[in-house]
């Protein structure tokens, strides 16, 4: 069988689960790494804009794939600033762009992101956008040179699951780039789901992170991911979503 | 309701200032119009306090009733109407299931992180005469205002223990502590540490802005009451007496271009209930305005001062506390909480599990005396503190403590852009 991986920026992942960076502490990282498989681990500049960094980077591995975030930003401009300062820092050139404009929810804004996004590019970053799933949106993220696309699947912090599943489904179904679902994965199930629809992967962070025992909850959630990329290659989404291929076909009696 | 003695007079008073003392405390005639602006002070357009105070005045907390409260505490958002609920007296015997929703909603928007700062207080001199306060200019204690060799040495001193967030503070005298001269310890800090909040008086919105060119991104103003009839009878004399002016202080910040705002009542000086109830609405109805804009929320209660060891918060005790700090997580579960070291060990220890995230340590409210607190060498002068503080652990032992807790300290989740 082919290996089933994904590839961003030139580099090829095998594992699907993406640590987000909102919460997080030494305990979180290991347990993303060992017990969940994480390949790719966002770090947030301006917590890693710290004496303390030295430490967490000593738990994250050399072959995990380190992706600055531009939380913080609100507008644009800000966000070039950030991931400038982040390649500056030893980062890499990897990016996710974050631009929120509301405290309250920290919803993003697709209008600053896709100018981010056309700049940054540009620049030789390689872009992951975290968006509200808009398929315009989607559509000028990916011509301004995005690698990939992060749509939220509901509020960030909320565990609320896929609050936005209809147009994610859109984005996956429409837009010839990984689709990253990020933000708002409560549970395993949901991460799951998510993964059954042909999303590329899944970014999670409080739901771990607000577990009780982190470690195995890091666990579940790559059982979890596993089994819903599983059910998606087997073509599962089809049978549910699609209809049946009948074994008796309706239109048999058809003759000339 | 029972009331703080507030008024001491010095020995040290000349016949004239202390004739003048006596006169603005007993003859309110002889008191400015706390509602009108002085010189020089930015007036803005701005709906907001109007706002925050009808529903204030309007607040009737013995209507709730737990029945009330349970809603409030069912439901997955919070209404203005819940939040009122829950500030109530009927919510009092639901103090442990408050504790208990605010502590989820702390862990969804803040994770188990607890923010550690400390404050650095670079001058007290005072021009106003606020009844309650160490600083106010009647009190005899020891003036100093450090220079600038001073305060970067203090800062030195204070980085090097680890601390990377720093709160500048000063008297309210802008003719002994001008913006410029506060500009100036601005750029000291942004050379010493990742985050610099001010709280200072009240300024214009060209001045906010100077400020966040010098380095600073965040303005802490207690509004300390917002009665207004009360505020009167408490700022007698001073820019601080006007009331609007500092009521819009903040909104001046985020217009001069300031990342983000505190907020605060000092519990213990009115109707507690409503003004914990007018500091969230503040916080509430700007952030509708700007809502790109941090908040955070503190809680101060009324503390001891030098030559006045009897004032203390009245009815509001660690309970009521509590209750008020659930509040305000469940309400605005997005807004940062801050617990002074006006508060004791174990009331910080607690509340940092369930609402609170940020803390100070290291605390000193005096002037220039970080060096013998941090090093043990004694300085020749320094000035004397605002309020004797509860709490005086080290940074590393909050630091230590957080962790034993369980919670992740965090020295900085900020970047200036």
């Amino acid at each position: 069988m082919m290996k089933d991986t994904f590839k961003l920026g030139g580099k090829e992942f095998s594992s699907r689960f993406i640590l987000g960076s909102g919460k997080y502490s030494l305990e979180l990282i290991k347990a993303a790494v060992e017990n969940a498989g994480a390949e790719i681990i966002t770090l947030a500049v301006r917590r890693t804009n710290t004496k303390d960094t030295e430490n967490i980077l000593d738990y994250i591995p050399d072959y995990v794939t380190l992706l600055p975030n531009t939380s913080g930003a609100r507008t644009a401009q800000e966000a070039v600033r950030i991931a400038r300062m982040a390649r500056e820092l030893g980062c890499g050139n990897f990016v996710k762009i974050e631009i929120m404009k509301d405290s309250k929810y920290l919803l993003p804004d697709n209008v600053e992101t896709v100018k981010a996004t056309q700049i940054l590019a540009d620049e030789g970053f390689v872009v992951l956008p975290y968006m509200y799933p808009d398929l315009y949106t989607a559509r000028e993220l990916q011509e301004a040179g995005a690698v990939a696309v992060m749509p939220l699947a509901s509020p960030i912090g909320s565990n609320k699951g896929l609050a936005t599943r209809e147009f994610i489904q859109i984005l996956i179904d429409e837009i010839d780039l990984p689709i990253i679902v990020d933000a708002g994965i409560g549970k395993p199930s949901q991460a799951c789901e998510a993964m059954e629809m042909g999303a590329a992967a899944i970014m999670s962070n409080t739901a771990i992170a607000t577990a009780r025992d982190i470690p195995a909850m890091a666990g579940a959630f790559k059982d979890a991911i596993i089994a819903g990329r599983k059910a998606y290659l087997a073509g599962l989404g089809r049978v549910l979503e699609r209809g049946a291929e009948a074994s008796d076909p309706l239109t048999g009696f058809l003759r000339d | 309701m029972a009331e703080n003695q507030f008024f001491i007079d010095s020995e040290k008073l000349s016949e004239k200032a202390l004739l003048r003392k006596h006169q603005l405390e007993q003859d309110p005639s002889c008191r400015s119009d706390h509602m009108a602006y002085m010189e020089g002070m930015e007036q803005i357009d701005s709906t907001i306090r109007d706002r925050v105070i009808s529903e204030m005045s309007s607040y009737d907390y013995n209507v709730y009733t737990e029945a009330d409260v349970r809603r409030a505490l069912a439901g997955e958002r919070c209404t203005v109407e819940d939040f009122k609920a829950l500030l109530s007296p009927a919510a009092l015997p639901y103090l442990e299931q408050m504790a208990q929703k605010a502590k989820l909603e702390t862990s969804r928007h803040f994770g188990n992180t607890v923010y550690i700062f400390t404050p650095l207080y670079i001058a007290n001199y005072c021009e106003n005469y606020c009844i309650y306060c160490g600083f106010n200019c009647y009190n005899d204690i020891r003036r100093k205002k450090l220079n600038a060799e001073e305060i970067e040495k203090e800062m030195r001193v204070i980085a090097e223990s680890g601390i990377e967030e720093i709160l500048l503070l000063t008297g309210e005298s802008r003719a002994m502590s001008d913006v410029q001269y506060i500009g100036g310890a601005c750029k000291l800090a942004a050379k010493y540490f990742k985050n610099v909040g001010l709280e200072i008086y009240p300024v214009n919105t060209d001045e906010y802005r100077y400020l966040h060119e010098c380095g600073a991104d965040y303005v802490t103003v207690f509004q300390e009451t917002y009665d207004s009839d009360k505020y009167e009878t408490l700022h007698l004399m001073g820019h601080k007496r006007v009331f609007p002016y500092r009521f819009d202080a903040q909104e001046r910040a985020l217009r001069g271009g300031m990342r983000g705002v505190g907020f605060s009542a000092l519990l213990g000086l009115a109707d507690f209930r409503k003004d914990a109830l007018a500091s969230a609405l503040h916080v509430y109805y700007l952030q509708r305005k700007y809502p790109h804009a941090e908040y955070s929320l503190s809680c101060p209660r009324l503390r001891p001062i030098i030559n006045n060891d009897k004032i203390n918060p009245l009815d509001v005790h660690e309970k009521e506390l509590c209750q008020v700090l659930c509040a305000y997580r469940i309400f605005m579960p997005f807004v940062g909480i801050t617990v002074s070291s006006r508060e004791q060990r174990h009331f910080r220890d607690g509340i940092i599990k369930i609402a609170a995230t940020k803390v100070s340590a290291g605390v000193s409210t005096g002037i220039g005396d970080h060096e013998s607190k941090y090093k043990g060498e004694m300085n020749v002068e320094i000035g004397d503190e605002q309020f004797e503080i509860s709490d005086d652990r080290s940074f590393d032992e909050m630091y230590r403590d957080v962790q034993e807790e369980g919670l992740q300290p965090v020295l900085n989740d900020y970047v200036y852009v």
